[in-house]
């Protein structure tokens, strides 16, 4: 039974790994498409990562342990966080090790060592990437926070697995509070796996880079690293989101057909996540920095209008 | 459609209520604004026909199709004619900054909540939940005429208002009597072509509609 | 152990206090040797700190109180002592973090050698210790007042340490008036809880014991708690009493900074814990809604002041005025709780302030002792002109990098687990009856969570210029590394670090006893049902964390990552820093400690007070070329203007006025004495 389950945890974080390249090309192909272009392949991302294995690691004179370190302990902490979220099923082993409150440190673990790494070499991108990112950070965790709330009034547990099995439970149809919690959360995960119009994925222009500023000194097999988690992260969100909104499909039990099945179902949703994605990033542009404050704080009126609609209409 | 879940439509219906009236809030875009003014008309003219099923009350039907026809269409119409007329192209300009305003209009929420919280206790209606929610579209819509400087987005707030107070008596009492209904639509209809008119003179005057400049019709100094 | 096992708790810990004070008394004689008095001063202060530690931890443990009764005092009023639970739990953060300071000052102290002897230091370090350990021992108003003003005398002279520099001997002088207002405002709440208790008439009622077994009146415990709290939150560093914190703590040498901040201000908190649960014990829920209120004001204020300062120790010093809010936050939340009789959540409150104030005892020791060695090392506080220190100080680095991560609340070290209790408080605050406090709690949450977020930018801010990149200032060839002593100092304190995250559930289980006795609820029973390895405050569906589970998974991925990718082994190549074709990078060029923060003054720039001014000095050839450009910033406290400037005025004015009845003739100060015996005797015979 219980090995049965560590297997199924197994199983989860080889999809988030295996996976999430495949979700980042998807993106991109999307993209491509909407603006009238054409794509390159859905496994470029994979190609991509290969690449940067097979090349020598190039370090600055004066790289310091913390820069080497950092690409393993995103890596590592990304692939913690993909351990506790539900995708294939609620009964993982590991998911009562960290509740969503506990999820959000641990992205917040990363993101210190990525703005320290930064700030390593002495040069004025990583500097600049860092104190952005930072600031962005820092708007949006009460934005987080409230949503984390309003949610779990919804469902009485800030536990990822328990919230997903009382949304399953259909208590939780139909409520105002959770439709704002989830377009703060959409607009939070905008600002936290840095798209547009937070920041630009695919941007190397000095003045608009905030994530890209912070890793410009990687190279080789550390950059790769920072790569994969990156896209490991914003999987994550995606599937984080259908754990705490929409968690049909995902396994109750301990089949194993039922697990395959939850396997594909989560597939699919993540394809139409991405639509989504596509559709918003499409649509908007690139903000100024400090037009963020509006965007993130629109995040934390819709999370807390979530809060006060649960106590003033349900 | 039982009761259950037409009240839960109704709760539904009011947090998009008073989603509108923040987006109205915080909208910079006088176009924008004007659609989001529709858009919550439009969520007042369904939820008063869904309470309209729910009580069993007719006339609301037709005070919904009027909603439906005059604060979805004319109005805004209205509005959008006025806005190209006087070619209003720039930006609303706002006294008070953006995510101070948010906050300002969060605590006006819990004041209405704190304010309402006795009165829902004695109603036995299922829209009860909601007049606080209505309460706090009113105020908001005053806040909006408040820190705005531009006089058409004042116009928008002041209607914003009335939606509210629309959508209060709707949650509180089932709709007020047809011809009270009759009577407060056909004003708002007058006051905005009114407004129209002045909006027209302001602007000849002045040659803007920045309410700031009418410090000057203060005589003296 | 033996020696534990022989003598009670009590005993221990005061045989420590006189210890120390003995050893105050004798440091004069060992003067003439410098070298010797440092290592026999360490000795005998790491002795009597572990020594009061394991009386604190018996005493938790055991969950026993003790009283005493000392001969001396005055007549007809000796000294009481008691060591509860409550006592035992402060003693032990107070000696857990001296015995590590202790250690880190042998190596410290060497540091003055040649420049000024140490002599005097040596002897107010005992007497503030044994204050601190006495004024948590103290069950009577008198022995308690005296012992805090023990403490804060000898605190006061430790501040003036270094009193040839103008700037410290007006930062001490500020650090003494608060203290003394606060002290005044404490006395006069223990006069009146001791009326209440007993009448005027008699002064049995200073035990505290006495106002244990009284009832208050509202009115009246309503003012003994204000003024206690006023008293008490001028101590601990709360806004808007805090302005004597940011300038005593840095200027203090930083063995004293770090108790100062990691455990001086906690004696304050036990205060506030000690009145307002164990003495008054009754309250309305607005006091608790008050204490909440101030101490998010303190903590986003704190840290606000925190990210923008480019002084290390000065940061540190607001930093820790961010996190007496928190624990203030969660005082205030289990006072609401309690007084709308909920205990276990009272409970749970309670724990988070709790194991908050051990937590920041740990990292702020560490973090102001890492300070002390930048200090040591570099002679400079200005992180504008540091930089890549990791290279020469490896192992300060690595262990400021530890006080670092736990003071961001980052999982699995210790700040986290004690922030993610309150965060499960508030969560559960939906409980409470007043509809009112229910909409206001989860905005309290959310501001926590911003506090969370700007100290992670602020560690990022304080590590990253000071310790990575390239070094800023001159004189490079003199930084060195720090010598064991200060090194084990910090490296006990990082350790105690990561046990007080990995391993929650032991010490909740261990400190139960506290929020039980205090406000009636349990956490072990919920806390720690489903193991040792799972903490779950509540229920095990509602919420669970697992530190040490956290841990070994970080240690386990990160070392598989390694090990994959190191199968085939790639090279490292080693250049220079790409310059983008400038070729003339200087580390003048790099991010400083302004700039950093420039984003966050940009957007919370409104409640600081920020003065920022940019000035071009043309060159004459043309004005598009500018031959240098000068960019102030001052940043200060609104607080100052607000409310000190105003209140420093009307004193002055008052001063003046008073000062008119000054004549300087002998004569007419008898018609003063004259007059008064008339007026007094008039009212006698009303």
């Amino acid at each position: 039974m219980m090995l049965g389950r560590l297997v199924t945890e197994l199983l989860q974080v080889a999809l988030l790994v295996g996976a999430a390249p495949l979700f980042v090309g998807w993106v991109r192909m999307l993209k491509c498409w909407t603006q009238g272009r054409t794509s390159a392949s859905l496994l470029q991302p994979y190609r991509d990562l290969a690449k940067l294995f097979s090349k020598d690691v190039v370090l600055a004179e004066n790289a310091s342990w913390i820069f080497r370190f950092t690409p393993y302990l995103v890596f590592g902490t990304t692939i913690i966080a993909g351990a506790v979220v539900p995708m294939l099923t609620i009964n993982l082993p590991l998911a009562p090790i960290a509740d969503v409150i506990v999820l959000v440190g641990l992205f917040a673990i990363a993101r210190f060592f990525t703005a320290l790494a930064g700030m390593d070499i002495g040069t004025a991108f990583g500097g600049m990437g860092s104190s952005r990112e930072m600031m962005v950070a820092s708007l949006a965790e009460p934005a987080m926070l409230m949503a984390i709330f309003t949610v779990s009034l919804a469902n009485k547990s800030t536990s990822l697995s328990h919230i997903a099995e009382v949304m399953y439970s259909g208590q939780s149809l139909l409520k105002p509070s959770l439709a704002f919690a989830f377009i703060a959360f959409i607009l939070i995960t905008l600002a936290e796996t840095g798209r547009i119009p937070v920041d630009n994925p695919s941007t190397h222009l000095e003045l608009t880079m905030l994530h890209e500023a912070m890793v410009l000194e990687y190279s080789g097999r550390h950059l790769a690293l920072i790569e994969w988690a990156g896209m490991m992260k914003l999987f994550l969100f995606m599937a984080l989101g259908s754990a705490l909104f929409f968690p049909w499909g995902i396994a109750i039990s301990d089949g194993p057909l039922e697990i395959a099945g939850a396997g594909i179902i989560i597939l699919a949703k993540l394809a139409a996540s991405g639509i989504v994605l596509v559709v918003i990033e499409t649509g908007l542009a690139k903000m100024r920095l400090f037009r963020l404050t509006e965007f993130l704080g629109s995040a934390f009126l819709m999370a807390t209008l979530g809060m006060l609609s649960f106590f003033i209409l349900e | 459609m039982n009761l259950q879940i037409a009240a839960q439509i109704n709760s539904f219906l009011a947090a998009f209520v008073l989603l509108t009236a923040f987006a109205m809030l915080v909208q910079k875009r006088i176009y924008s604004l004007i659609h989001i003014f529709a858009w919550q008309g439009l969520l007042l003219s369904i939820n008063t026909a869904i309470v309209g099923y729910v009580a069993n009350k007719h006339h609301l039907y037709i005070s919904s199709i009027m909603t439906l026809s005059l604060k979805v269409f004319v109005l805004p119409y209205i509005l959008h004619v006025l806005v190209v007329r006087l070619k209003i192209r720039k930006e609303v300009e706002t006294l008070v900054n953006i995510p101070m305003t948010m906050l300002i209009g969060l605590a006006l929420v819990i004041f209405s909540y704190h304010l309402m919280a006795p009165v829902s206790e004695l109603s036995h209606l299922i829209t009860k939940s909601t007049l606080a929610i209505a309460l706090a579209t009113v105020l908001i819509g005053l806040l909006m005429m408040i820190t705005r400087k531009h006089a058409v987005t004042q116009i928008i707030g002041f209607l914003a208002m009335e939606n509210g107070l629309f959508f209060a008596a709707t949650s509180a009492t089932y709709g007020m009597p047809l011809v009270v209904e009759l009577g407060v639509a056909l004003d708002v209809l007058i006051a905005a072509f009114i407004f129209g008119i002045f909006f027209f003179h302001i602007h000849t005057t002045f040659d803007s509609l920045d309410v700031e400049q009418m410090a000057k019709l203060k005589e003296g100094d | 152990m033996k020696v534990v096992m022989i003598f009670s708790p009590g005993e221990i810990a005061s045989a420590s206090i006189l210890l120390l004070m003995v050893f105050a008394l004798l440091a004069g004689l060992l003067g003439r040797s410098q070298g010797v008095l440092i290592v026999f001063f360490s000795l005998v202060a790491t002795l009597a700190s572990a020594l009061t530690t394991a009386a604190g931890v018996m005493t938790v443990w055991r969950g026993t109180s003790e009283q005493f009764v000392l001969l001396i005092g005055l007549p007809d009023l000796p000294f009481h002592l008691r060591l509860d639970p409550l006592a035992g739990f402060f003693l032990t953060v107070i000696g857990l973090l001296s015995v590590f300071v202790s250690i880190y000052s042998a190596g410290y102290l060497k540091g003055f050698a040649g420049q000024r002897p140490v002599t005097r230091l040596v002897v107010f370090y005992c007497l503030f210790l044994a204050g601190m350990f006495m004024v948590v021992l103290a069950d009577d108003a008198l022995f308690f007042l005296i012992s805090w003003e023990v403490m804060a005398a000898a605190s006061y002279f430790l501040v003036m340490f270094e009193d040839e520099r103008a700037e410290n001997r007006r930062a001490a002088l500020l650090y003494l008036v608060v203290a003394h207002v606060g002290a005044i405002a404490i006395l006069l709440s223990f006069g009146v809880m001791a009326g209440l208790a007993t009448g005027f008439e008699s002064f049995s009622g200073y035990t505290f014991d006495a106002m244990r077994q009284a009832t208050f009146p509202v009115a009246g415990a309503t003012a003994a708690f204000l003024l206690a709290f006023f008293g008490f939150a001028a101590k601990a560093g709360m806004v808007p009493l805090h302005v004597w914190l940011p300038e005593a703590h840095p200027v203090a040498p930083s063995n004293i900074s770090a108790l100062m901040s990691g455990v001086m201000l906690k004696t304050a908190i036990y205060g506030i814990i000690r009145i307002t649960f164990d003495l008054l014990r009754v309250f309305p829920w607005w006091w608790g809604a008050i204490v909440l209120f101030l101490g998010i004001v303190s903590a986003v204020m704190g840290i606000l002041y925190a990210v923008m300062e480019k002084d290390l120790k000065r940061l540190l010093a607001y930093s820790s005025v961010e996190n007496i809010g928190i624990i203030l936050v969660g005082i205030g939340l289990s006072m609401v709780f309690s007084s709308f009789k909920l205990p276990v959540l009272a409970a749970l409150a309670m724990t988070a302030a709790l194991y908050h104030v051990l937590n920041h005892a740990m990292f702020k020791g560490l973090l102001f002792m890492g300070a002390g060695a930048v200090l040591h090392a570099t002679h400079e506080r200005n992180m504008e002109h540091m930089g890549g220190l990791i290279h020469r100080m490896p192992w300060t680095a690595a262990l400021f990098l530890v006080g670092c991560v736990s003071i961001s609340a980052l999982p699995p070290f210790n700040g986290f687990v004690s922030e993610w209790l309150l965060f499960q408080a508030f969560l559960l605050s939906p409980s409470l009856p007043s509809p009112l406090m229910k909409l206001f709690m989860p905005l309290a949450a959310a501001l926590l969570a911003l506090t969370a977020a700007l100290a992670a930018a602020t560690f990022v801010k304080a590590f990253g210029v000071s310790f990575l990149g390239q070094w800023r200032g001159q004189r490079q060839h003199t930084v060195h590394e720090a010598d064991w002593s200060m090194r084990s100092g910090m490296i006990l304190a990082a350790a105690a670090c990561l046990f007080l995250g990995v391993f929650p559930t032991v010490l909740i289980d261990w400190m139960d006893i506290v929020p039980e006795q205090l406000v009636g609820g349990r956490l072990s029973m919920s806390a720690t049902a489903s193991g040792w390895l799972w903490l779950t405050p509540v229920a095990s569906e509602r919420a669970s964390y697992s530190g040490i589970l956290v841990f070994i998974a970080a240690i386990v991925v990160y070392g598989l990552v390694y090990i994959v990718l190191h199968v085939k082994p790639g090279r490292i190549h080693r250049g220079p820093v790409w310059d983008c074709g400038f070729e003339r990078l200087t580390s003048r060029m790099q991010y400083n400690a302004t700039s950093f923060a420039m984003p966050l003054r940009r957007v919370f720039g409104f409640v600081v007070n920020i003065k920022e001014s940019v000035t071009l000095v043309p060159q004459s050839a043309h004005a598009a070329f500018p031959k240098r450009l000068q960019y102030h910033l001052r940043i200060r406290d609104h607080v100052w203007n607000v409310l000190y400037t105003p209140i420093a005025g009307a004193s002055f004015w008052l001063a003046r006025k008073v000062g008119r009845l000054q004549q300087g003739r002998i004569q007419s100060y008898l018609i003063y004495s004259f007059l008064t015996i008339l007026v007094l005797l008039f009212l006698t015979v009303l």
